[in-house]
């Protein structure tokens, strides 16, 4: 059964101009999420992970610009070279964030303003998108806090930022995110602030929503027990590529791409019993100076001569699973032979 | 367990804030930890786990005296250090280090990282000469696994796995008997994590280092601790073996902490039965009378409400409840 794509980049390089030089942040990321579907984005600290999809939302930073690619919302093509101009790109942008595309922060506090009742903030996003009335939106914005599990939504309404927990504001910030039905919501490390008992009920409460409503989860996260509890599909990213792509139990049970194995290496599993811990050696790639080939070259105890010279292609190995690493080229030609 | 050295001794502590508001407002009490009792033995890890605001940190910073207790004492290596004076205190510290969370803010940006390092000597006057640490200093770096030409550089030219290496080397220059590592490691990405917990491990083999480790990251925690101690709202309400305690916990809030975890498998992890906590965690300012945790304990009866249950031994296990009280018998 092929559901059907709602997003999908095409080849997106995305570069930020800095006092050092060029940082290349994404180099040449293909990936789509289907209806319904919740795809887990993983990678580390600088691999990219998050300035991909804040280039698909139109949220890059004044110095990072698309230096290539596509991306698609369903059959509409959304990159600015799409438009007649910035002017026209910005404005479609508008329509389309908060509407159709919609967005979880990892901190609620800095993403609520401490200025207004909750209220006032959920009303904005649907006024914004409909023809509303203010007395429909607020039954509408009611409505969006029961959903998320808040309870006595009425006087929540009233309240502000600073008088709600963590856990709540986060349930706020997800009410804000569904409230026009959006084909996809990115959230970005939704939990990463959250205690744990607190987040075992955010990734529920993601989790239910997505199966309700059909609308596909982008996930980011470092978290590998959070991908593996919440994720169908997921992605890994490392130097600003996807070296990695398959679904959760392809990634978890049968990992190809010496990045992936070593992520699973270094994680300890409470359920398993006490394993050894393999760190990864080294730490990641400068990305001012982007190596040409593999970007795992420096840290890989199988690195062979080819993988510092050039990238290699992703070979298949199902409909779902892809890896990019030499061996897999070594390996098939031994079995040619 | 009995025969073995105890290094860190610690019984009924108590560290309270005041957060009275005004010169005549209502006298305010923030009890961050009320009435704490536990041991550390010789090259043993301790993991103390529990959620942010249950006063796991304060704990960690009053046994190294950052904060001065309020009630109750502190026995290191059998000298009991509650009431040292300022002048006394130089000398405990000696045996006494800690390791901060965020490498990119405890290292000084202006110094080098053999000034860094070397300075706790310095202070303290160990080793004859200015040589004699400077070589300590490369055997230190040695040991973190960094580089003898690093000690000219400074921290900005690190990154966070390597500054926290550093930071390692230098709570290691005066040979402590004992390390607070306050979340050493949440700052750093998952594959920098394994290296410092190896690295962490690694010291403990070979110098016999006691360690108190806290953590919010509870997977880490179990792998590095022998023992584990459970807090809940300023209280230790379970402590037991680290694998007895992860695969049976007997305390209510335990269960539905470790139940929480997210467990790196999809098919145990999208399988894995949660307990939801009902509500929030108490403000400390008005923390419940009888157990902390009677609030959104499932179990909670008149009894939890009334009267504070006491850490009480069952097997090797130590816990806080009136339920575990009343069916451990029978298993």
């Amino acid at each position: 059964m092929e559901e059907k794509k709602v997003l999908s980049v095409e080849n997106l390089s995305v570069d930020f101009a800095t006092d050092q030089g060029t940082v290349y942040a994404v180099r040449g990321v293909t990936m789509d999420v289907r209806e319904g579907e919740i795809l887990g984005i993983v990678g580390e600290s600088g691999s990219g992970k998050s300035v991909t999809m804040y280039s698909v939302m139109g949220l890059l930073a004044e110095n990072g610009t698309i230096a290539g690619g596509k991306v698609y919302l369903g059959d509409k093509e959304i990159t600015e070279s799409a438009f007649a101009g910035r002017k026209e790109y910005e404005k479609a942008m508008e329509k389309i964030r908060g509407n159709e595309m919609a967005m979880i922060f990892q901190d609620p506090m800095t993403f609520l303003n401490p200025t207004l009742t909750i209220g006032t903030q959920l009303r904005e996003p649907i006024l914004n998108h409909s023809s509303m009335t203010r007395a429909q939106a607020d039954e509408r914005a009611i409505e969006l806090l029961r959903k998320v599990g808040i309870p006595s939504p009425e006087k929540r309404m009233r309240q502000y930022p600073f008088e709600l927990s963590g856990g709540m504001r986060q349930r706020v910030i997800i009410a804000m995110a569904l409230a026009n039905d959006p084909k996809v919501i990115i959230a970005d490390e939704p939990t990463t602030a959250l205690d744990v008992t607190i987040q075992a009920q955010v990734l529920d409460l993601i989790k239910e929503l997505s199966k309700q409503s059909g609308s596909a989860v982008i996930m980011i996260t470092h978290d590998l027990g959070v991908v593996a509890s919440l994720c169908d599909r997921i992605n890994i990213m490392y130097g600003g590529k996807i070296v990695e792509t398959g679904t959760d139990k392809e990634i978890f049970y049968e990992p190809n791409h010496p990045y992936t194995q070593g992520l699973l290496n270094c994680i300890n599993n409470p359920e398993d019993d006490d394993r050894e811990l393999r760190p990864i050696p080294g730490s990641p790639p400068d990305l001012l100076k982007p190596p040409a080939g593999c970007p795992f070259v420096d840290r890989c105890d199988k690195a062979m001569r080819i993988c510092k010279l050039r990238m290699p292609e992703y070979t298949r190995f199902s409909d779902t699973h892809e890896s990019a690493c030499w061996l897999n080229e070594s390996r098939k030609r031994k079995g040619a032979e | 367990m009995e025969d073995r050295e105890v290094i860190v001794k610690v019984e009924h502590l108590k560290t309270y804030f005041d957060v009275s508001r005004g010169l005549f407002g209502a006298k305010q009490v923030v009890k961050a930890v009320d009435d704490v009792s536990f041991e550390i033995y010789k090259g043993e890890t301790f993991g103390l786990v529990g959620e942010s605001g249950c006063g796991k940190s304060t704990l960690g910073r009053t046994i190294v005296k950052i904060y001065e207790p309020t009630a109750g004492t502190i026995e290191i290596g059998g000298q009991d250090i509650t009431h040292l004076k300022k002048s006394e205190m130089k000398r405990f510290r000696k045996n006494v280090q800690l390791i901060f969370q965020d490498p990119y803010a405890s290292l000084n940006p202006r110094m080098t990282i053999g000034e860094i390092i070397r300075e706790p000597m310095d202070i303290h006057g160990i080793y004859g000469t200015k040589a004699e640490r400077e070589e300590r200093v490369v055997e230190l770096l040695k040991i973190v696994g960094l580089k003898p030409d690093h000690i000219r550089r400074y921290p900005h030219e690190f990154s966070g796995g390597q500054r926290q290496r550093i930071s390692i080397a230098r709570t290691l220059a005066l040979n402590p008997e004992f390390i607070v590592c306050d979340e050493p490691i949440s700052a750093l990405d998952v594959s920098i994590q394994a290296q410092i917990v190896n690295l962490l491990g690694q010291i403990q083999q070979d110098m016999g280092i006691s360690y108190l480790f806290i953590a919010h990251d509870l997977s880490m925690v179990k792998h590095i601790s022998h023992r584990i101690g459970v807090m809940y709202l300023g209280h230790i309400v379970e402590v037991g073996e680290s694998h007895a305690l992860y695969t049976t916990p007997l305390h209510p809030y335990s269960q539905a902490l470790l139940a929480a975890v997210p467990i790196p498998d999809p098919v145990v992890g999208k399988s894995k039965k949660r307990i939801i906590l009902e509500g929030e965690l108490p403000s400390p300012l008005d923390p419940p009378a009888g157990c902390p945790f009677c609030t959104r304990c499932p179990y909670a009866t008149e009894r939890c409400k009334k009267e504070r249950p006491e850490l009480k031994p069952f097997g090797d296990r130590l816990a806080a409840c009136f339920k575990v009280e009343e069916e451990y018998p029978k298993g």
